[in-house]
């Protein structure tokens, strides 16, 4: 997706053939056996998280309907027939005891976690970009206070620290707690590598060549240093965001996440644990959903930053 | 030297004093009422400001943030005349659940984490390495690219997926395996490791998938250098070069992330010793954020700073020992 989007954006830039990387980046991936995979599943993926609604229209099951008829009450609401329930009516089973359609959930725990993924993805990028350049291109003391606080974020115990906040704050609106929490603790990570790139861009004797010719600080940074970032960035995003749907998965599991009704995968999985070993379809359906797409994103990642590195090298 | 580690020490200090502080100010200004949590359903106005009296909740935010500080180096004293409870110094307060005191409860709990961390980190450090090696040297081969794609989608897995379904296979279906339980080493051996021993798989996972990769990168970029050019062309066998040349380089940035990982880990596996019923901080932490009890959150968050904060120092020191090429130079 990000692919197809940036090269339109610095077309025309003097600092790379962008035209160029681009197709050829393109070009190597889609010989790619597994990232074009990769892509094919998460396009599936984003279609179901969008087609959501229609689903729920197809299948005439909603997220939240109880259907108590598919499971079993006698056996303590175990689902009907084999595997979990899966029947025609059902496509992807039903949840034990209340005989919510899990195809339906799946669907709308999609658009959950891929749209908290994607958002806390987006303000970790322009955290990160915005304050790595304003350390790598200032320096002094700008740099300074920027890396105190990077390192300061970074030696916090994340994951922990994450789930206290969460708890503590009232229940509001989770969904965008969660983007901001995650994105806070996020960004040092971007922003070090951008900061990096940043240093040494600057020196760089196409930066000092427009500066020289007049450029203001606004056209050094858009149109000289930001245009160069491009490669790492795509493939940093690329690479953080199986690990921002991870972690709403795995803070949504701990029950931290999104709260309930609203289904998304990890709470899923998370309300599965009681069930396991007498229906094991509950788990291993949004577990699977979930190992598949954290895979495919970091696959994809993975081969964007191998096509930028062998243009480099070529 | 002694400089060098002074700073850095002073520098731990200034973190922790900030992750207190930030701890703090987040509980006591945004979570609800302590008061009102302790005193439970069966509860009065009278019985709620004798709380607040006896915790000091009616006191400006800054001395109950002194108080707590004094706490953990000196102890403190709750209430006065007959209520009076003295907390002696690591003082971190009382579970608003149990009413026990918060240290001993983590005192109690660090063993299990710990055994947690321990197996796993062996685990993990054995076949990420091996693997990684293996891969580099046989680099490009069918057994690369298998042990390369499994580590990839190895590392895609969330544990509490995997937990469930190694639980479910290991325990359900083929019962191979009890389900884990709390015994000590000294009375039943085998449960004991039998009970350990799906949380090490399921926690070293990941961490080897990602070990594997780190160590194949490594070991093919060192060899690319010119120095094992040199080591070979002076007529060193493959093996010899591997074993002299090669792999100190190569491990050393792998000890750096180690460090930190099991320095992390100490502060508590949250989502696999929760899912495993296994007593330790992590699980601490999980129950007391479900049960909203402050100080034991508090507590676990401070801890895990600290294990991830003292962490970073060691491995930077231990780094200067590995790597003779990083000196330390002073400002």
């Amino acid at each position: 997706m990000t692919v197809a989007a940036h090269p339109q954006q610095v077309a025309g830039t003097p600092a790379a053939p962008p035209q160029t990387t681009g197709r050829r980046v393109r070009d190597a991936l889609l010989r790619d056996r597994a990232a074009v995979l990769s892509t094919a599943y998460l396009a599936l993926i984003v279609l179901m998280a969008i087609g959501a609604p229609l689903i729920s229209a197809i299948t005439g099951h909603g997220p939240n309907e109880f259907d108590t008829a598919a499971v079993n009450t006698d056996l303590g609401g175990v689902p009907h027939g084999a595997l979990g329930g899966i029947s025609a009516e059902h496509l992807l089973g039903v949840e034990p005891q209340n005989g919510r359609d899990i195809l339906a959930r799946i669907a709308y725990g999609a658009r959950v976690s891929l749209l908290i993924a994607a958002a806390a993805t987006a303000l970790t990028t322009l955290l990160g970009v915005v304050l790595g350049m304003l350390a790598g291109f200032y320096q002094g003391w700008v740099d300074q206070v920027i890396c105190r606080v990077m390192d300061f974020l970074m030696a916090f115990p994340a994951l922990i620290f994450m789930i206290a906040i969460l708890s503590s704050l009232p229940q509001g609106n989770r969904s965008v707690l969660l983007v901001v929490v995650i994105s806070v603790f996020g960004w040092p990570y971007l922003a070090r590598v951008v900061r990096g790139q940043t240093l040494t861009l600057v020196n760089r004797e196409f930066v000092e060549a427009a500066r020289a010719s007049g450029a203001s600080t606004e056209q050094l940074v858009f149109k000289e240093i930001l245009p160069n970032l491009r490669s790492s960035l795509i493939v940093m995003t690329t690479l953080a965001v199986p690990g921002y749907v991870g972690t709403e998965a795995g803070l949504s599991f701990l029950g931290v996440g999104v709260a309930p009704p609203t289904p998304s995968w990890g709470q899923m999985i998370s309300s599965s644990v009681g069930w396991y070993a007498v229906d094991p379809m509950y788990f291993a359906i949004p577990g699977t959903f979930l190992f598949l797409t954290v895979l495919s994103l970091t696959v994809l990642g993975d081969r964007l930053r191998a096509a930028f590195d062998a243009g480099e090298a070529s | 030297m002694a400089r060098y580690v002074a700073g850095r020490l002073a520098g731990v200090v200034l973190i922790l004093f900030l992750v207190c502080l930030f701890t703090f100010i987040i509980f006591f200004t945004l979570s609800p009422d302590p008061a009102v949590m302790i005193c439970g359903k069966t509860c009065t106005p009278e019985r709620i400001d004798q709380i607040r009296d006896v915790l000091g909740l009616n006191q400006p935010l800054v001395t109950q943030f002194l108080g707590f500080l004094t706490g953990i180096f000196a102890g403190r004293d709750y209430g006065s005349g007959a209520n009076l409870i003295h907390c002696s110094a690591p003082c971190l307060g009382y579970s608003f659940q149990t009413n026990q005191s918060v240290w001993d409860m983590v005192v109690e709990r660090l063993p299990v984490s710990a055994t947690v961390a321990i197996g796993a980190a062996v685990l993990w450090l054995l076949v990420g390495i091996l693997a990684g090696l293996l891969s580099a040297v046989k680099e490009g081969t069918w057994w690369d690219r298998t042990a390369m794609g499994l580590a990839l989608g190895g590392s895609s897995v969330p544990n509490y997926v995997l937990a469930l379904a190694l639980q479910y296979v290991l325990v359900v279906q083929l019962q191979v395996l009890p389900f884990p339980q709390a015994v000590a080493f000294g009375d039943d051996p085998v449960l004991w490791f039998q009970s350990y021993l799906m949380p090490w798989i399921v926690l070293a996972t990941g961490y080897a998938c990602l070990y594997a990769r780190l160590t194949r990168a490594n070991v093919i970029d060192t060899l690319a250098e010119n120095f094992m050019r040199t080591a070979r062309s002076k007529g060193l066998s493959p093996a010899l070069t591997m074993r002299r040349h090669a792999l100190r380089p190569a491990l050393t940035p792998i000890a750096t992330i180690f460090g930190m990982d099991f320095a992390a880990l100490l502060g508590g596996a949250l989502i696999t010793e929760t899912v495993f019923g296994l007593n330790g901080v992590g699980k601490m932490a999980a129950d007391s954020i479900a049960k909203n009890d402050q100080p034991v959150i508090m507590a676990v968050t401070l801890l895990a700073a600290f294990f991830v904060v003292v962490g970073n120092v060691v491995v930077d020191l231990v780094y200067t020992r590995l790597d003779p090429r990083v000196r330390i130079t002073t400002p």
